[in-house]
């Protein structure tokens, strides 16, 4: 019975896999721009849970070197997509990524 | 004892926290959720021994991000989300695909089950600032010095995209 609650590699695993899937379900369904980066956040913080998780089972620092790189790579992304949320905000006076869809045709 | 007590607590609050973000029509509240998401990541984290990342993951993340999240939200001065009147199709089968995809990920990752407590009972060297700052700078030592380009990268395209255009 103990043996099922004890954390071992396959939970953090599987708590890595459920963040990421409802981080790419709120990408799919979300209509506000901000929410989208949100739930693009919540997605590489599931695969770095993952890789510190599998760098801890081989005792390896390159997991976790990646996840440092990761974080400051997401750091990135954060300030030039609110850039671009605010950019589209000043044309469109909404973040509706629905009604952004100028390059279609 | 606590170690299987602080798992089960970080991870349910971790899932709460993402499931508030992805259904919150407000994004004030969308982000609060993802505040507390990040903190018990930052707990499972230390449930790990990685301690440098967890600080990391609490400045960085729940600190320096989501404060610019936060800022740009109230900048905005957005609205709550409108309900979809009907029921859409393409949420559905974003639903499906979500569901899929956790249980294909959770299927094809059992054999870590079998793996028992042993990987994680190991010791584990690479948690401390010390021994991750002296791989940064000896076998990573480019990509951490081409990070400095990324950052700088940003800087200068977020004040290209995001400044007013005039034309003069």
């Amino acid at each position: 019975m103990m043996d099922f609650f004890t954390p071992n590699v396959y939970s953090y695993l599987a708590v890595s896999a459920l963040m990421f899937a409802l981080g790419a379900v709120g990408v799919m369904t979300r209509r506000n721009g901000i929410v989208v980066f949100m739930c693009i956040e919540l997605m590489l913080n599931a695969v770095n849970l993952a890789l510190i998780t599998f760098s801890r089972m081989h005792n390896d620092p390159a997991g976790s070197i990646l996840v440092f790189f990761v974080m400051c790579v997401a750091a990135a992304e954060a300030v030039v997509g609110l850039s671009i949320v605010l950019a589209i905000f000043r044309n469109k006076l909404n973040i509706d990524i629905n009604q952004v869809n100028i390059f279609k045709w | 004892m606590v170690e299987i007590i602080l798992f089960w607590l970080f991870s349910i609050l971790g899932i709460a926290g993402a499931v508030g973000l992805i259904f919150n029509r407000n994004p004030i509240y969308a982000a609060l959720s993802l505040i507390i998401n990040f903190f018990s990541i930052a707990g499972l984290y230390l449930s790990l021994r990685a301690e440098f990342l967890a600080v990391i993951q609490i400045l960085v993340y729940a600190g320096a991000i989501m404060v610019l999240f936060l800022f740009v939200i109230m900048l905005l001065n957005l609205q709550t989300e409108e309900k979809a009147e009907k029921f859409d199709a393409k949420r559905g089968i974003a639903f499906l695909f979500g569901l899929a995809f956790a249980a294909e990920m959770i299927y094809a990752l059992r054999s870590f089950a079998s793996e028992g407590q042993t990987p994680l009972a190991a010791q584990f060297d690479y948690g401390q600032v010390e021994p991750i700052g002296r791989s940064l700078m000896t076998s990573f030592l480019f990509p951490f010095e081409m990070i400095s380009v990324v950052l700088l990268a940003a800087l200068i395209g977020a004040i290209v995209v995001a400044r007013k255009h005039t034309y003069t």
